[in-house]
């Protein structure tokens, strides 16, 4: 057991280490851009040096690298503040969907300048009512001559309103079971019957959208996988979804917390110096470390080219609700100043309020807790699906609340 | 990155498995649970034959001169088959103590004979009545004896040597004491965990000899805590897969409303918590053995982690699992019984979790204060 890379790993370490020092963007170059202008700038510096989804074969943009490259490029860009977040939908998710669905013509046509970040993918699979449940999905695709014609709405869409194209599953065959009335599309975002509206969060940000449809086309050749195997090809997204939510490793962790308790009192002394938030940030670090460790075994893994196990599908599991956890006591920590959220006031410019309001989203995007935990019962443990009382009847027969 | 076990380390786990599901079935820990022998001497005598008591401990005293990876293993298989025998006492404790402060002539004196299994250690600290302190240490050492009582003293009533902690003139200090000498008394002691026996010992002026410095005792004793934790947390992760399966098991069979209990989210989700808290545990050991098998300063920091980590691990599945067998589990005749008596036993023999919560955060602050 060690933690060194091997030869090959170390020399590919250092080539990005060199590449990214001498690349990543300089404050004085993003200076006056919002977030997409920043995080496109990077993305097609990226691409234009061969840096961009390097897991990706070459024709799609990418340099055919492995996965342990992968990782070891991930860890060394996020020992810069790189801009960020808008392009791991697509790249994560839609793209190993194309690259499993579509055809080679529209590969080649799609995924250069998804990798470049020159056009932007989103996902439209949940709606108003299908969450959890998403193959509960309404949105309907009717058939008419070379066209597919969509009504219905899209809800949850992250960066709908600044993507070119998305991913969406509909409903061509309401009379068929739950699961095998679905089609899998891809659609031109800009086509005419799209409404976007944005979502107010509690968080006060507005990340996610509402995507109405009101007589939208859609080309048959855009359609992924045969009319009726939507779910099958939704399961590649998804697939692909864990693996590209993280655990919510930035903002509050162990060390914010513990800094915190050394430079607030508790009582007469620092609350450092209080067994009883000894105790709690033991805890917390040893979710932390846990989680790191089980990072390098699945690492391990890649490096000699095998499938990591199953052991990381607890991540997101553990990650959200300690976020959660430790925001809501380092506010307790802060006293009365914990519900202060104003930059000029808050201690860390608001991070411990902001994560706060944020870690509810944590627990449910991607997934909700309850979710994952059935997830690892049933795909870890192996224990039995839970008893579904709309399998094999007709889905416009399945009872909702408004029948 | 190879943060792996080894090929050879695997087969090494491979066969410790097929050994202990035949040799050590649930109904072997019953018979020393029910039954008046100490530890199951057969198990014991194989355990031995496989060398197995003898991993760490150089070629030159006797031993195979494997690596604490190597020994990672062996304990987590004997934690999954919550083994009754007193493995921990001899080799985690007794033979690490030696190995630790030992001079040349106490390693030639007793490494081959506790390899060999001639000779149990046990380790004789706990003082009865809550946390062991260097200064609330009533036992005493003076001119080669010592005086006082150890209660409880797991394998105390089996062992033929002791590591004794004591105070003395000069400071604490560590001791080695032959157990067969009329200078002490022992008595076998009722326990949370009969399937593994403990004695209350009382020295009274025994012979006993320096182990390492002394002045130094406490310190000392820390150290092999440090290293003996890596180890019973092995011990603990094992067990709590154990728990773990024996609960999905029984889920699966048993049927409720018309259908397994197994299809209930209240028992996926429990199952699946106890997942999460034994990948953590893991993750927390596999640390806890590269720091100890690469000697790394960083030792303290990664026992106190994989312990606390594992204690929780421990306790959450094997509570969880009696629960899940409902009734059934609070039966005598379940075996539901076994890994939750040895969670407890496991969760403060050397030092509870507050204790390991305390340590871990002081390791923090000293690793910032380098």
């Amino acid at each position: 057991m060690d933690f060194n890379d091997t030869p090959q790993e170390a020399a590919f370490r250092a080539e990005v280490q060199t590449w990214l020092a001498a690349n990543v963007p300089t404050d004085a170059e993003l200076a006056g851009m919002d977030y997409i202008g920043r995080a496109k700038l990077w993305q097609k510096r990226k691409y234009d040096a061969g840096w961009a989804c390097i897991r990706w074969p070459k024709e799609h943009g990418g340099r055919n690298a492995t996965a342990i490259e992968q990782v070891i490029f991930n860890q060394e860009e996020s020992k810069f503040s790189t801009p960020d977040g808008i392009f791991s939908i697509g790249q994560g998710m839609c793209a190993p969907t194309m690259m499993t669905w579509a055809s080679e013509d529209q590969n080649k046509r799609f995924m250069p300048p998804l990798a470049s970040g020159e056009e932007v993918w989103c996902q439209l699979f949940s709606e108003p009512a299908g969450g959890s449940d998403l193959a509960a999905l309404r949105t309907k695709a009717v058939k008419d001559g070379d066209d597919w014609v969509v009504n219905g709405q899209k809800i949850w869409t992250s960066g709908a309103h600044y993507s070119d194209y998305g991913v969406l599953v509909l409903r061509t065959d309401p009379d068929l079971p739950k699961h095998q009335g679905l089609t899998y599309f891809f659609l031109d975002m800009k086509s005419p019957g799209i409404e976007i509206k944005p979502i107010r969060q509690i968080s006060g940000g507005a990340n996610f959208n509402e995507v109405y449809f009101t007589d939208v086309r859609i080309p048959d050749a855009q359609r992924l996988g045969a009319v009726g195997q939507g779910w099958q090809v939704a399961l590649t997204t998804l697939m692909n979804e864990r693996a590209s939510i993280g655990g919510g490793g930035g903002g509050v962790n162990f060390n914010s917390v513990f800094e915190l308790a050394q430079s607030v009192n508790l009582g007469e002394r620092p609350a450092i110096e209080d067994p009883s938030v000894r105790r709690k940030l033991a805890d917390w670090y040893v979710q932390e470390a846990g989680l790191k460790f089980t990072g390098y075994r699945s690492m391990t893994a890649l490096s000699k080219g095998e499938i990591p196990g199953p052991e990381n599908s607890i991540g997101k599991l553990v990650g959200a609700p300690k976020q959660q956890d430790m925001a809501s006591f380092a506010l307790d920590l802060l006293e009365q100043a914990g519900v202060i959220w104003d930059e000029a006031h808050s201690e860390r410019a608001g991070m411990f309020q902001a994560t706060y309001m944020a870690s509810p989203g944590l627990r449910i995007a991607g997934g909700t807790d309850e979710i994952m935990a059935n997830i690892i019962a049933e795909r870890v443990l192996g224990m039995p699906q839970d008893i579904r009382v709309d399998k094999g009847i007709p889905f416009s027969e399945v009872p909702t609340a408004t029948s | 990155m190879n943060f792996e076990f080894s090929d050879e380390q695997n087969m090494l786990r491979e066969q410790a498995q097929t050994f202990l599901r035949a040799e050590c079935p649930p109904q072997a820990v019953r018979t020393v649970l029910d039954g008046d022998a100490p530890f199951d001497q057969s198990l014991w005598q194989k355990v031995v034959d496989m060398g197995w008591t003898a991993t760490v401990i150089p070629e030159e005293y006797e031993g195979l001169g494997l690596g604490y990876l190597e020994l990672s293993v062996i304990a987590e298989e004997l934690g999954r088959s919550l083994a009754p025998i007193p493995f921990s006492s001899s080799v985690y404790l007794a033979t690490e103590a030696i190995l630790l402060a030992g001079t040349e002539d106490q390693k030639m004196q007793w490494l081959p004979k506790l390899a060999s299994g001639e000779v149990i250690g046990c380790l004789a600290d706990a003082e009865a009545g809550g946390q062991l302190t260097e200064a609330g240490l009533s036992c005493h050492f003076a001119e080669g004896k010592v005086t006082g009582r150890k209660i409880p003293v797991a394998d105390g009533d089996v062992a033929g040597l002791a590591i004794v902690i004591a105070s003395s003139d000069q400071g604490s200090v560590l001791l080695l004491v032959d157990l067969n000498q009329s200078g002490c008394r022992r008595q076998v002691i009722k326990t949370l965990d009969p399937s593994r026996s403990h004695a209350e010992i009382e020295f009274e002026a025994a012979n006993a000899e320096v182990l390492g410095v002394v002045g130094e005792g406490w310190q000392c004793l820390q150290q092999l805590y440090n290293r003996a934790a890596v180890l019973f947390a092995w011990e603990q992760v094992g067990g709590a897969e154990t728990a773990l399966e024996m609960a999905k098991e029984y889920a699966l069979n048993r049927f409720a409303f018309g259908r397994p209990i197994a299809t209930y989210q209240a028992i996926k989700h429990k199952l699946a918590h106890a997942y999460v808290k034994n990948t953590l545990a893991r993750g927390n050991c596999y640390y806890g053995a590269w720091a100890l098998a690469s000697g790394a300063d960083e030792l303290p920091l990664a026992a106190a982690s994989a312990r606390v980590s594992a204690i929780q691990a421990y306790y959450y599945a094997s509570k969880e699992n009696i629960q899940t067998h409902g009734g059934m589990g609070f039966t005598w005749e379940f075996d539901c019984q076994f890994p939750y008596r040895r969670s407890k036993l496991l969760a403060v023999n050397i030092g509870s979790e507050a204790l390991w919560q305390e340590k871990l955060i002081a390791a923090v602050e000293a690793e910032r204060a380098a």
